[in-house]
């Protein structure tokens, strides 16, 4: 069975690579690439898989998740500027995808210790734009 | 990693086939069946599948938007599907055959690095139409 938590988290980020030219990086990433940043108000949809437990009826814990998303993403990355105050984007491009890779990153470990398995993490950056990720394959 | 991006175009279209007569269309197709058409506000989401590339994307989202908006958008935004899309001369401008259509339109002119993995129409808040692209 699968179950999906919902969280929200609202950040700013600048995407470019400073190696290259700002003409380089307007035809790469467009306005992302405005170097004074921007905001969006990310949706996290986190997938968990796996079989309720026979006597709780749950997957897991849902208060428990909660707990997990918040203290892994939303506390961290709520109301910040990703590329200056949030590791890795000092150095990796805070892309949808890049971030979508590190909150997989954050809290794969987390739920598998409980025997859980992580099945995927959704990110939406605006309501019309958002990427899926599986995991690896 | 899947990308999936949503995009916007309105049209008419009336339902509506030779292979019945005309009371069999009116009692299959219902009010779509009107013979002077109707409209919707259709949203198109285009999924497309691929690694994360060393710029941090599974897709430049220009190069989607342009190929998207130039192939799709312009053919069916503000069209009446079956008097303006050849296609739907003689096949039922339903949603599910919009969604070929648009597949088979991508399919033809793709030029993205990222593999089209699927494509979803929907008509109405409450219907829509999925079609998986399967790995070639």
């Amino acid at each position: 069975m699968l179950l999906t938590r919902k969280a929200e988290f609202s950040a700013s980020h600048v995407c470019a690579n400073p190696a290259w030219s700002a003409e380089q990086n307007q035809a790469v990433y467009g306005n992302n690439a405005n170097p004074n940043g921007h905001g969006h108000n990310y949706v996290l949809e986190v997938t968990l898989a796996g079989d309720p437990d026979p006597v709780t009826g749950m997957v897991f814990d849902l208060r428990e998740l909660k707990e997990i998303l918040n203290r892994e993403v939303v506390d961290p990355m709520d109301h910040r500027f990703l590329n200056k105050e949030i590791p890795p984007f000092d150095r990796v491009i805070p892309t949808t995808e890049n971030i979508a890779l590190e909150i997989w990153k954050r809290i794969e470990p987390v739920i598998a210790r409980k025997g859980v398995k992580l099945h995927n993490v959704r990110l939406y950056e605006t309501a019309d734009l958002y990427v899926d990720y599986g995991g690896p394959q | 990693m899947t990308l999936t991006s949503r995009y916007r175009f309105s049209a008419s279209h009336r339902l509506d086939t030779a292979a019945l007569t005309p009371e069999e269309n009116r009692r299959l197709y219902g009010k779509c069946n009107n013979p002077h058409g109707h409209g919707h506000d259709y949203v198109l989401e285009i999924t497309v599948d691929g690694p994360v590339d060393r710029d941090g994307q599974v897709v430049n989202r220009e190069a989607m938007n342009t190929l998207i908006r130039g192939r799709v958008l312009a053919r069916l935004d503000h069209k009446n599907l079956n008097v303006d899309l050849p296609q739907f001369a003689h096949t039922v401008a339903t949603t599910e055959n919009l969604a070929t259509l648009v597949r088979e339109t991508l399919a033809e002119h793709w030029t993205l690095p990222a593999r089209l993995a699927r494509v979803r129409i929907s008509e109405t808040g409450r219907n829509s139409f999925e079609l998986e692209v399967p790995k070639a």
